[in-house]
């Protein structure tokens, strides 16, 4: 499994990119592995404001449809449209193509208090 | 299955369990003298006298057989060919109860796969559910959709739509956010656009409007729908489904939800159920739609299979987060429409809905020529229409029970101001000779 150095993570299995000021969010390659083939992904609104730990959108695979928690609270900047016609993005680049949203955060220093990728490596390994 | 019924060692067992002695015991909170009240019936009758006690019962009923019935307004006599009741009988479809197991249930499946493609067909529109409970719990699952959908808590309703269905609308409504506020209509009972232009704002989700509507009237949308779309609203738009075989489907009319009452299809009125709610909606509003969907596949070895499909938007699987409770169907009435439909074919359809066009206008023109009766729905109708008397129409429906028929509904019952008025409806059933009988019989009446 990989875990991109300069993402930080969550416990509920999201990845956030940090760009200055800028949030890119998706879901890691861990949790794409667990849910198998994703099928349909239901993006929130752009403008949206949205809270820490609240769930933004829903992942829906063969398996089951899961919500997708913000990692940090802010507001939606931009989605991912291209996942809308191709879902399988997130089995197939998680960590690139596959981004799911991007917010500008309330508070930036939420990102401190995101998991590092050996820490949520750590998670993984003992088994959530 | 084996049964194993309780013993009287495992009803000691039990009380000894919770220390009770006996089980009379346990029926100590109740009053003494609700215990055991003595029920005064009468002496047991052979099964021969029942029969004859039931039929005598039933003899009482007013029947659509011996009855010339005018009567519409959301429950309609049509003419339903004896291969639908043949088709639903059969004990494969009559009996199966939730059959849902793809390696069991292939025939039900491909049946309610092919329920979904006719009313597509019929209401213009990309995908239909396995059909609701009736069109009032249909039109309250569309409101949910469009409340989900756009994120929005506001719904326009006509007072034009069908009254039972928007008091189940409002009972839906209650517990979440969604707020039903109503657009009045027209002296001519048209949907009345400056009302609507006043409370169309950013709030609405959804416009609902039917067509007929409650007083016969069929709506033009062209505008209406418009106003909808460019404030980022869905329309939802409510009819009998058999006038679509004439007048422009909700598809045509760019609807993005078409609901309502599928009892038309081939399902007798009887006592006012069970019915049939259809819904029917767009492919953008797909993953939105509740209720059992089937879909067309292929097995492991390359054949054609029917099962559930797109299950992760159900209660079972998104729990709290679905978007309906409802996980059930009405499958035996949706195989009616399915073979009423499949009878009839498209030009079958088309030509049922002349007939009712024809017979209603029929009936209006020779109505209208009556004096002491005014026609109010004077535009474009499909098979009823409103008209007004200078008597009570209690008075006037009595009298025609006196004569062996039935008159139409007493709008004052839902509308306070329209009084002395009701509707007519004449459907395919009704020959000439029939609503002359009729005309006749109210011209002496009204006087």
């Amino acid at each position: 499994m990989n875990y991109p150095n300069e993402l930080r993570y969550t416990k509920t299995h999201e990845w956030v990119r940090r760009d200055g000021n800028v949030i890119k969010v998706g879901i890691t390659e861990y949790a794409q592995h667990e849910i198998t083939d994703v099928v349909y992904v239901e993006l929130p609104h752009v403008g949206n404001s949205i809270e820490s730990g609240k769930p933004v959108c829903i992942v829906e695979s063969v398996k089951a449809a899961f919500d997708i928690y913000a990692p940090m609270s802010g507001v939606i900047k931009a989605i991912n449209t291209a996942l809308e016609s191709d879902p399988g993005l997130i089995n197939r680049d998680p960590y690139g193509s596959a981004w799911l949203f991007e917010l500008s955060p309330s508070n930036v220093e939420e990102w401190d208090s995101l998991m590092t990728s050996a820490q949520y490596e750590q998670v993984i390994k003992q088994g959530v | 299955m084996e049964n194993f019924p309780l013993t009287s060692e495992d009803q000691h067992q039990m009380l000894a369990e919770i220390g009770v002695q006996h089980f009379g015991e346990m029926l100590k909170c109740i009053p003494e003298k609700l215990r055991n009240p003595k029920i005064n019936l009468p002496e047991a009758l052979s099964e021969l006298d029942a029969q004859k006690w039931f039929c005598e019962l039933a003899g009482q009923n007013i029947t659509l057989k011996q009855n010339l019935s005018f009567l519409g307004s959301g429950c309609y006599e049509h003419f339903i060919p004896s291969i639908v009741r043949h088709v639903v009988s059969r004990s494969e479809f009559y009996t199966a109860y939730t059959p849902y197991q793809p390696e069991a249930s292939q025939g039900s499946l491909q049946m309610l796969f092919e329920y979904q493609s006719l009313m597509c067909e019929l209401t213009g529109l990309e995908v239909s559910n396995g059909s609701h409970y009736d069109g009032a719990t249909a039109l309250a699952e569309s409101l949910m959709m469009a409340l989900n959908h756009t994120r929005r808590n506001n719904i326009l309703i006509a007072s034009s739509v069908h009254p039972e269905y928007r008091l189940v609308a409002r009972t839906y409504l209650q517990g979440t956010h969604g707020v039903l506020e109503e657009v009045s209509f027209s002296p001519d009972f048209a949907f009345d656009l400056n009302d609507f232009k006043k409370k169309l704002s950013p709030e609405i989700a959804a416009v609902v409007i039917q067509s007929p509507n409650f007083f016969g009237l069929v709506e033009d949308l062209t505008e209406i729908e418009k106003l909808v779309h460019a404030n980022g609203s869905l329309l939802i738009m409510m009819g009998h489904p058999l006038s679509f075989g004439f007048f422009k489907s909700p598809g045509e009319w760019h609807a993005d939800i078409a609901c309502g009452e599928g009892q038309p299809l081939g399902i007798v009125p009887g006592f006012g159920g069970p019915w049939l709610g259809y819904l029917v909606t767009t492919k953008a509003l797909m993953r939105r739609i509740p209720g059992r969907l089937v879909g067309m596949t292929k097995d492991h070895e390359g054949r054609r299979a029917f099962c559930l499909t797109l299950q992760a938007r159900e209660q079972h699987i998104r729990r709290e987060k679905a978007p309906s409770n409802i996980c059930s169907n009405q499958a035996l009435c949706a195989m009616m429409a399915c073979v009423y439909l499949a009878t009839l074919g498209e030009s079958g359809v088309k030509q049922i809905a002349e007939l009712n066009l024809e017979n209603a206008n029929y009936l209006r023109d020779s109505l209208g020529a009556v004096p002491g009766i005014e026609v109010l729905t004077k535009g474009t109708i499909f098979n009823e229409f409103v008209v007004k008397f200078s008597k009570p129409i209690q008075k006037i429906n009595g009298e025609l029970r006196k004569r062996g028929m039935i008159g139409g509904l007493d709008l004052e019952r839902f509308y306070p101001t329209l009084k002395n008025q009701t509707v007519f409806c004449a459907t395919e059933t009704k020959s000439k000779a029939e609503m002359d009988r009729f005309v006749s019989e109210l011209k002496r009446i009204s006087q």
